[in-house]
């Protein structure tokens, strides 16, 4: 029932098969593979709940959903995107590639790797389901603000409670054993300073994690309590306070954007050199900006709350904290420009999409900073100009580098090459789609069109009718992703061992498509 | 990088328990939350099938838990334990500790939000000279808030009785605990018994005395969890510490069990470290309440 | 089919605006507006000047960026060069965009300053959100009332596309605006009744939460007349998006004729009030009162049709209160249900509209209890309450 390694050498590469494989799995990669299937799911049902947002808001009226469920599908799409497509992306490719890039055979603790995984889709059976709820699914954004979600919330609303402490658990899970891993499980001779940008990341990304999901879990609880068993934390009468709710929930909120982001953020500092074919431009200083950021986001979470009302002292503070930020952030922007310099660069897919993240997330970055000062914020809060700035760095920041990383990878996971013309055009056309649909949201934000709404006036009607456009086109352009893909899965040219003439690193010391079990010896690294 | 024997890389075959895990949490939340909705002022839904949906769950959990642990005892016992697997389980467990310690965070947090800052600016602190003349004149702002906003009054706990009491046995505890650790790497297994013994017996004292303490403050004192901001964070500060006490005692008597059945060796006893840290992490969790909740 | 026929009214749209910067530019508001206070230039300003830095800092990371794509692909340069850092550069770039953030950060904390500043204000307005509507309360004029969207729901729900002549205020209309003077430092106490809401006014510049049981404070002082138009800006529920704001910004003269008129107009609602509630009205009468008062306030809710969305808004239709004894009835509506959207109605409606309200609740949709509810009744429940 259990199996050393090492007893198994003859026959190594052995694996179980059935559906109790993925079940019952150990595997890393295996569930490295779960991961990533059940987050394009996701992103898929995310998606299409996106569209029947650009649908309503296709233009003034309201023709084809009523408000009531406009709201749950605002707040189901920022859910289901965020802890259904985003992280267990990242997750899944912690799992895939953290082991094999540190040398490890697999992940510290694969039984409770293969809970972390099973959790989350019973997790988001409990979130969807109260879709088919008596009072409908969650109505309140996916930020929950009290009273709306207490006092006011539907009764799915605890379902949806439980819904977060699961998630809480599995991300808790996945996080230790991302720790441990790269803690306990490198090579000998990987030293931490000669790991990986990606493992340095989501090393840091997994203590972000650690540090905020059980945050959330007690903001849940506090609500949970609230609506049922009569405590009054986040109302006024009982000397509570709605607002203490946003202040808990921004505590783990700050903090989980660059959950987000830092892992795409290891991934470009993995392809850009590779394309360039010159090392990763100041290694320790991208290490320490890693560093710096995760540690300014526990100190900025009120940017969000500009408009609460806080003491001026406090505007003031998290004014300053939030724009320092962009500090180390440049820093890792300027070496990825400093890596390209004097390099020998070829622009195969993942580079396309490393180099779109790059600029893209800059552009997001700006808008960050834009909202970061205090008095200008007054007039962007809640607009159009918040929603252009999340999507700026989540989409082609968070899911761009998703995709970079499948491209880049793919190869090594199914030793097949995928079709880069096809990876090509879908490139392109994602990327005039996603502007399309993203860009002109500044301006319907700054021109006054508040978030959150299933109908407007008529003088934002032009940039939402591009944006609704842009959005069908960008759903398109899923699909030839997906061909893509699965062309790849199925494809039938082969892929050597190297796959990228300048990529460096372990994973490409094992052929591909990589063996079952990775690194059955440690290798050596010097 | 087990220097030792560095072939030996342990990865353990596919399992069934992780995945009747994933079953179990959801049949529990899944009942928890049709349970909560029909025993109090439910809100459309009403049946009594919740609580049993949620026992079954927990009956799964408790089957898994068991199950899992009890592959992991045989493979450890059977020589698969490694140096490395030591390590990572202690990693494991140390970060663990650290997640559980950033959910009391949450709490000691909504705490002292409350009694720094909004229970002042409702009484009209900060810039908040309105909220206080308009809406809540009556309103003073002090702790322990004993009269709410809305005029809801109750009383405070004392620190000086059984909240003292419990201070000094978890500290016993603790201690106790740590002698019956120094026995175990002594090898002096009977003291080990004993010393284990009358932790979870101390565990399950406090876990008395708090029982009773609720009691008293739902029977005599009016306090309540309805009772306003200073009941919200007293039940629900001291109420995450007393089940945390209560996973504890149960994972105490559980080592006790099996040293009692000669688990364990003075150099590899993992299990009962990880107890032991969790202990003594419920035991300084205890300690900033006893200073916030119950002292100042 | 009626997709892809709004695609194609989509299409020159989109096509006029990639391709002609002359088309509908004038109109099209596409920045940020610097409107009438001084507060909302300075924010304004400061808008720019970080737009314009942030250009800047892009099209040099962009630019050079762009600068190695074209001169050191593999190309042009076969040979990649080796280096991997540079402590100078590092530093540089370090302390560069640090500069910068400090250049932004001294103006952005003198104007927020200024914004917080509310003292020596000249008019108190108190102001409360609901579900889904305003309440003023002028603290010093002892003056209030309820601002509710104005634009008619069928407008909403059978809006057209083409051929309707476009109302420039669709959405942005309300019943009864509030008037303020020009040129004088106005306090606004900003709070709510229900959930968070927040009170914006772009023009202004002003935008603040609304929070139950807080009490927020803004200020402005506008010195052009107008008429300025915002939106709810804090989710709050099903009709967020139809809770908009009307500023009507008068001479001090005019202000005061306001203020006048609304004095006569509350004396006369009193007035009508009063001999309302000493007549009996005819069942007739109260039915069809209260089918226009029901629609008015209560049909957000509780739907024009008597059905609500059960559980959260429970449909009258079958509900015991509506088939049970009156007194119940009457006390939900006057006193609302703490904890719940149902407000308490007692103090917003008058006893005729409250009386014709129940009566129609209590009669329509084939409920037929037969009840009528005089507004003696009303007072007479409120007397004893
Ligand atoms: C991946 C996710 C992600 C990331 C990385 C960021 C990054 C940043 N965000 Fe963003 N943000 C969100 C996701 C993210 N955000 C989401 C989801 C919301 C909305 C939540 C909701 O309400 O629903 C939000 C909202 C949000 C707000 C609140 C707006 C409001 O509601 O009123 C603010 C305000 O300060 C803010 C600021 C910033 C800043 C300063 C950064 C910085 O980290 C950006 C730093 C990067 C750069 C600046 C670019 C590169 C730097 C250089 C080239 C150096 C030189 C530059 C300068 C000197 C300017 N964000
Ligand atoms: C990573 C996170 C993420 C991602 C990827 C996206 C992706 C998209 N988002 Fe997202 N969005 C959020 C996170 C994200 N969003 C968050 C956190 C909020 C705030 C919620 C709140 O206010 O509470 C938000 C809010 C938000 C709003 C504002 C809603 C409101 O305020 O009322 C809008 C409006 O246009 C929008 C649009 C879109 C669109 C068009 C996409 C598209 O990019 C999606 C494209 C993808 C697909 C369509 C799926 C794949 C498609 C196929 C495989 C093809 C089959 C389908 C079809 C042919 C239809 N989003
Ligand atoms: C903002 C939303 C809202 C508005 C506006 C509103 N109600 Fe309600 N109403 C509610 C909610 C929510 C309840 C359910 C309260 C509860 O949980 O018991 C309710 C309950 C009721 C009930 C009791 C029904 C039952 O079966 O429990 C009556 C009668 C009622 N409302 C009448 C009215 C009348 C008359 C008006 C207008 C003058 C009105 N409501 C306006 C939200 C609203
Ligand atoms: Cu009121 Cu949104
Ligand atoms: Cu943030």
């Amino acid at each position: 029932m259990s199996a050393v390694i090492e007893e198994h050498h003859d026959h190594h590469d052995h694996k179980p098969t059935g559906l109790t494989r993925w079940l019952f799995t150990t595997n890393h990669k295996d569930i490295g593979t779960l991961y990533l299937w059940f987050s394009f799911a996701m992103f898929v049902i995310g998606g299409l709940f996106a569209m029947v947002i650009r649908l309503e808001l296709f233009q003034p009226g309201l023709q084809f959903v009523e408000p009531e469920f406009f709201n749950q599908m605002t707040t189901l799409h920022g859910l289901v995107m965020v802890f259904g497509a985003v992280m267990p992306a990242t997750v899944g490719l912690a799992n895939w590639m953290i082991p094999i890039m540190i040398g490890a055979p697999d992940m510290a603790l694969p039984r409770m790797n293969n809970w972390s995984f099973w959790i989350l889709p019973f997790a988001f059976t409990l979130l969807l389901s109260s879709l088919f709820m008596e009072g409908g699914a969650p109505n309140f954004g996916w930020t929950f603000y009290a009273p709306l979600s207490t006092t006011f919330g539907p009764p799915s609303t605890d379902f949806f409670i439980f819904g977060v402490h699961l998630m809480g658990i599995s991300s808790i899970m996945g996080s230790i054993n991302v720790i441990v891993t790269v803690f306990n499980m490198r090579a000998p001779g990987m030293t931490l300073m000669k790991m990986p940008m990606f493992v340095w990341t989501w090393l840091i990304t997994a203590f972000l994690l650690i540090m905020v999901m059980p945050v959330l879990a007690g903001a849940v609880t506090m609500m949970l309590t609230d609506r049922h068993f009569g405590t009054s934390f986040f109302d006024a009468a009982g000397g509570g306070d709605p607002v203490m709710f946003q202040h808990i929930f921004w505590f783990f909120g700050h903090p989980e954007v660059y959950i987000m982001i830092l892992p795409a953020f290891g991934i470009a500092s993995q392809i850009i050199p590779t394309f360039s074919r010159k090392p990763l431009f100041g290694y320790a200083s991208m290490v320490y900006a890693t560093a710096a950021i995760a540690l300014l986001s526990f100190v900025v979470w009120a940017h969000h709350m500009f408009t609460v009302g806080m003491p001026l002292a406090g505007e003031l503070f998290f004014m300053f904290a939030t724009l320092l930020i962009a500090v180390p952030t440049g820093v890792k922007v300027f070496n990825w420009v400093a890596t390209m310099w004097k390099g020998s660069i070829t622009f195969e897919t993942p580079m396309l999409y490393a180099l779109a993240f790059v600029i893209l997330f800059t552009i997001g970055g700006f808008s960050g900073v834009m909202l970061a000062m205090t008095p200008v914020d007054f007039q962007y809060h809640d607009t159009y100009f918040v929603v252009a700035h999340f999507h700026y760095v989540l989409f082609p920041g968070a899911i761009f580098g998703t995709m970079a990383a499948v491209y880049y990878w793919l190869p090594k996971w199914t030793g097949n090459l995928y079709n880069e013309r096809w990876a090509k055009i879908q490139f392109w056309l994602q990327i005039f789609f996603v502007n399309l649909t993203f860009f002109p949201m500044h301006f319907s934000g700054l021109a006054g069109m508040p978030r959150r709404i299933p109908d407007y006036n008529l003088a934002f009607a032009d940039f939402n009718m591009i944006s609704s456009i842009g959005a069908f086109g960008l759903a398109l352009t899923q699909i030839i992703f997906i061909a893509v893909v699965i062309g790849c899965i199925r494809g039938k040219r082969k892929a050597t061992a190297q796959v990228w003439e300048g990529a460096q690193g372990l994973e490409w010391t094992l052929p591909s498509p990589a063996p079952y079990h990775s690194f059955t010896t440690p290798p050596k690294v010097d | 990088m087990s220097e030792h024997n560095p072939n030996s890389y342990y990865v353990p075959a596919s399992s069934r328990w992780p995945f009747i895990g994933a079953i179990g949490l959801f049949v529990t939340v899944y009942g928890a939350a049709n349970f909560i909705q029909q025993s109090t002022d439910a809100v459309a839904n009403d049946g009594q099938y919740g609580a049993w949906i949620m026992f079954a769950g927990i009956a799964i959990l408790i089957w898994q838990m068991f199950s899992w642990w009890r592959d992991v005892i045989r493979e450890s016992m059977g020589g698969l334990y490694s140096p490395q697997m030591d390590r990572s389980f202690r990693f494991g467990m140390m970060w663990f500790i650290t997640s559980e310690v950033m959910f009391f965070a949450a709490f000691f947090g909504a705490l002292f939000y409350a009694r720094v800052l909004a229970i002042e600016w409702l009484g009209g602190g900060s810039n908040n000279a309105m909220t206080h003349d308009l809406l809540w004149p009556d309103f003073i702002p002090e702790w322990p808030l004993e009269r709410t906003p809305d005029g809801t009054t109750t009383n405070a706990m004392p620190a000086w009785g059984i909240p003292l009491i419990n201070t000094a046995i978890l500290l016993t505890s603790s201690w106790t605990l740590t002698l019956a650790h120094h026995a175990l790497k002594d090898g002096h297994r009977s003291k080990l018994n004993g010393w284990l013994a009358v932790t979870v017996l101390l565990g399950a004292i406090f876990l008395g005395f708090q029982g009773y303490e609720y009691y008293h403050a739902y029977v005599d004192m009016g306090l309540t969890m309805g009772s306003g901001i200073y009941g919200s964070t007293f039940f629900l500060l001291t109420g995450f510490h007393g089940m945390h006490v209560t996973i504890g005692t149960i994972f105490l008597a559980i080592l006790l069990v099996r040293t009692l059945k000669g688990h364990f060796t003075a150099e590899n006893h993992f299990a009962f470290e990880a107890g032991a840290w969790y202990w003594h992490f419920v035991d300084v969790v205890w300690l900033f309440l006893f200073v916030f909740v119950y002292l100042l | 089919m009626a997709f892809f026929h709004k695609i194609r009214t989509a299409l020159p749209v989109l096509l006029a605006l990639l391709f002609s910067a002359s088309v509908g530019a004038e109109e099209l508001q596409y920045n940020m507006r610097e409107g009438v206070t001084e507060i909302s230039q300075g924010v304004y300003d400061l808008h720019m000047l970080v737009t314009w830095i942030c250009v800047g800092i892009g099209v040099v990371v962009f630019g050079a960026m762009f600068y190695a794509m074209f001169a050191h692909r593999r190309s042009k340069n076969p040979e990649p060069a080796k280096f991997s850092h540079n402590t100078l550069v590092e530093v540089v770039w370090t302390a560069i965009p640090f500069l910068i953030l400090v250049v932004l950060a001294v103006p952005a904390v003198r104007l927020l300053v200024a914004m917080e500043d509310t003292s020596e204000s000249e008019v108190t307005v108190q102001i409360t959100g609901y579900q889904w509507k305003w309440h003023y309360k002028y603290l010093d004029q002892d003056i209030e009332f309820f601002s509710n969207l104005a634009t008619p729901r069928s407008e909403i729900e059978h809006y057209e596309g083409e051929g309707k002549p476009s109302d420039p205020n669709y959405l942005l209309d309300v019943d009864n605006r509030v008037v303020l003077p020009v040129g004088k430092k106005i306090r606004f106490l900003i709070t709510a009744d229900d959930v968070l809401h927040a009170w914006w006014i772009p023009d202004f510049a002003v935008k603040k939460d609304a929070i139950p049981g807080f009490i927020n404070e803004a200020w402005t002082k506008v010195d052009e007349p107008g008429i300025y138009r915002g939106q709810c800006a804090e989710l709050c529920g099903k009709d967020h998006g139809f809770m908009p704001i009307v500023v009507e910004v008068v001479s001090e003269e005019d202000f005061d004729a306001w203020i006048q008129s609304k004095y006569d107009e509350q004396a006369e609602a009193e007035r009508l009030a009063a001999e309302a509630a000493s007549k009996s009205w005819s069942k007739e009468d109260l039915m069809s009162q209260g089918e226009q008062a029901y629609n008015t306030y209560c049909a957000a809710c509780h739907k024009v049709d008597g059905t609500g969305t059960p559980p959260v808004f429970p449909g009258m239709i079958d509900s015991p209160i509506t088939t049970g004894p009156v007194e119940a009835h009457i006390s939900i509506v006057v006193n609302g249900k703490a904890g719940t959207a149902m407000q308490a109605f007692g103090a917003q409606l008058t006893d005729a509209e409250l009386a014709a309200i129940i009566t129609y609740e209590r009669n329509a949709w084939g409920i037929d209890t037969g009840d009528l509810v005089q507004p003696a009744d009303i007072a007479a429940f409120k007397a004893g309450n």
